[in-house]
């Protein structure tokens, strides 16, 4: 267990050091994440300027959503994408073998082999979104509350990941796919607004075929107090099923694996 | 000169064919591309929501469809991916062999990419049928004259987004890390070009995004084609978006080509 939190952090240290080695995308990158927080606040900015609530969400819980939106966001871009962009590479180029023969478990190296610093920023935008939002409701949430927030957006990060590794897994089959992140992205794209605003068959496709409503609508709605414990539960354990039956993909891919170079 | 023209029109259809070979032979890829690009529907459902107890300024329901399917069609009539083609055949050195060829890579690259039109219709065209099913034709237009000119819009539309794409791609010759620059320009072009919401409603509220939106190129290459295919516009404003969106081609048109060769120079430095 130590042996992998050493191998992580040593892999975060390059990727700091590699993104320090660019150090006027700094700039770019801040200028970058404050005019993504515009794009994202835009279209709810117009849309509440008229209505009071849409789809049982009023102005201040639905920016408390998109900043869950943007901080999973974040953190897909930050660890996710990029480690995918690498594995697909790898993949393709045979490097892949290299992990394979190493003696640690080779999904863990590439689920962390490559991170980009800078998504730091998405990150406090997010939670300064979140703080105004908490701010424009006049009630900062409850202890218990924030706990709850806290462990279901990891549950939505861990829904994420899992999503993420399926994805890789297919890449195993289907070499040549560079585009899969943007695949990815576009998935997540639907967790942009809360679930209620999809009706009827869309709603429960995207409640439970392809739970984007575990990712960011349930974690909102716990931090905002208006989760039972019972969905909760279900958000957790819904995670924690999606990482499981993602682990038996990626052992089956693995099985299937003929290097690109033989 | 004349006989550079001639040699170009000679090759168009070979290169024509490569093109359609290369979409087939990438169709997952392909397949994977067209997926990504399912925003409208997204946004869609959440203007619905919206409007679902009455109008929201100006745009009900069945205006929200066609407006939003619009976006679907011409955004993948329009997508092209030449700026990652190219940034990426700078980089590994592939672009030296196009270099070679008795044809400018401009040309080239236009006709691979146009190659996939044909297959980009064949997604298009279902969801034309449902627009119209859907928004019970009183969202979309009927003037006949409207209609002729969708074709002219589409077509600029797309010389636009090629061309721009291009230039992007052609950053590639200075900076070694474009992706975040192409993250940038994505997002610009959300904002103005009526993706996320129609430009009415965002300059209703945001009168200076509106404004700015005026004299940048992104609404001629998404918003001006669905205005054509779903509003009722007098002939002055429908002549007008298409004169604009004539204007923005030839300007971008001229980026991309002077990009091009103040890169190319730079690419023969490296190389040599």
């Amino acid at each position: 267990m130590i042996k992998y939190l050493r191998l992580v952090s040593v892999q975060l240290r390059t990727s700091v050091a590699q993104a320090m080695a660019y150090r006027a995308d700094f700039l770019i990158q801040g200028v970058m994440s404050l005019a993504w927080l515009g794009v994202a606040l835009i279209p709810l900015l117009i849309a509440f300027d008229k209505r009071p609530s849409i789809a049982g969400w009023d102005r201040a819980s639905a920016m408390v959503m998109m900043a869950y939106f943007m901080a999973v966001k974040a953190v897909m871009e930050g660890i996710i994408s990029p480690s995918l962009t690498d594995l697909v590479e790898r993949i393709r180029s045979g490097a892949f073998d290299y992990i394979l023969l190493k003696p640690v478990d080779a999904q863990l190296m590439i689920s962390a082999s490559r991170y980009e610093p800078w998504r730091v920023f998405d990150l406090l935008g997010a939670i300064g979104l979140a703080t105004y939002g908490f701010v424009q409701r006049g009630a900062a949430p409850s202890l218990a509350h924030v706990a709850a927030g806290l462990g279901l957006f990891v549950a939505g990060v861990i829904a994420v990941y899992a999503l993420w590794i399926v994805c890789a897994a297919a890449s195993f089959w289907v070499v040549r796919l560079d585009n899969l992140v943007y695949l990815l992205s576009a998935v997540f794209d639907i967790a942009r607004w809360p679930v209620q605003v999809f009706r009827g068959g869309w709603r429960f496709v995207f409640t439970f075929i392809i739970p984007v409503a575990v990712m960011t609508t349930f974690p909102a709605m716990a931090l905002l107090g208006r989760l039972d414990a019972r969905t909760a539960l279900a958000t957790v354990g819904g995670a924690l099923l999606m990482l499981a039956i993602s682990r038996l993909i990626w052992r089956a891919a693995i099985r299937n694996y003929t290097s690109a170079s033989s | 000169m004349r006989s550079t023209a001639s040699r170009t029109i000679r090759a168009l259809p070979t290169l024509l064919r490569i093109g359609v070979a290369e979409t087939v032979a990438y169709r997952a890829e392909f397949i994977v591309w067209m997926l990504t690009s399912t925003m409208p529907l997204i946004n869609l459902a959440f203007w619905s929501a919206v409007a679902r107890d009455g109008a929201f300024q100006g745009y009900d329901t069945p205006q929200l469809t066609a407006y939003f399917l619009g976006a679907l069609i011409v955004r993948n009539l329009t997508g092209n991916w030449v700026a990652w083609q190219l940034s990426e055949e700078i980089r590994t050195g592939v672009l030296s062999m196009r270099l070679l060829r008795p044809l400018h890579p401009i040309v080239a690259y236009a006709s691979s990419q146009s190659a996939a039109l044909p297959f980009r219709s064949l997604i298009a065209l279902p969801i034309a049928v449902i627009l119209l099913v859907s928004a019970g034709g009183g969202a979309i237009t009927h003037d006949p004259a409207q209609l002729a000119l969708l074709l002219p819009s589409l077509l600029l539309a797309w010389l636009i987004t090629f061309a721009l794409m291009f230039a992007l791609g052609c950053l590639s010759f200075w900076i070694t890390q474009t992706f975040g620059i192409v993250t940038f320009y994505f997002g610009l072009w959300s904002l103005f070009s009526g993706y996320m919401m129609p430009m009415d409603m965002m300059t209703s509220k945001f009168p200076i995004v509106g404004y700015l939106a005026k004299w940048m190129p992104f609404y001629s290459m998404l918003g001006a084609p669905i205005e054509l295919m779903t509003k009722h516009l007098t002939t002055g404003k429908m002549l007008e978006i298409v004169g604009i969106q004539a204007g923005w081609t030839v300007v971008c048109i001229f980026v991309a080509l002077r990009a091009w060769s103040a890169g190319v120079r730079r690419f023969e430095a490296v190389g040599g």
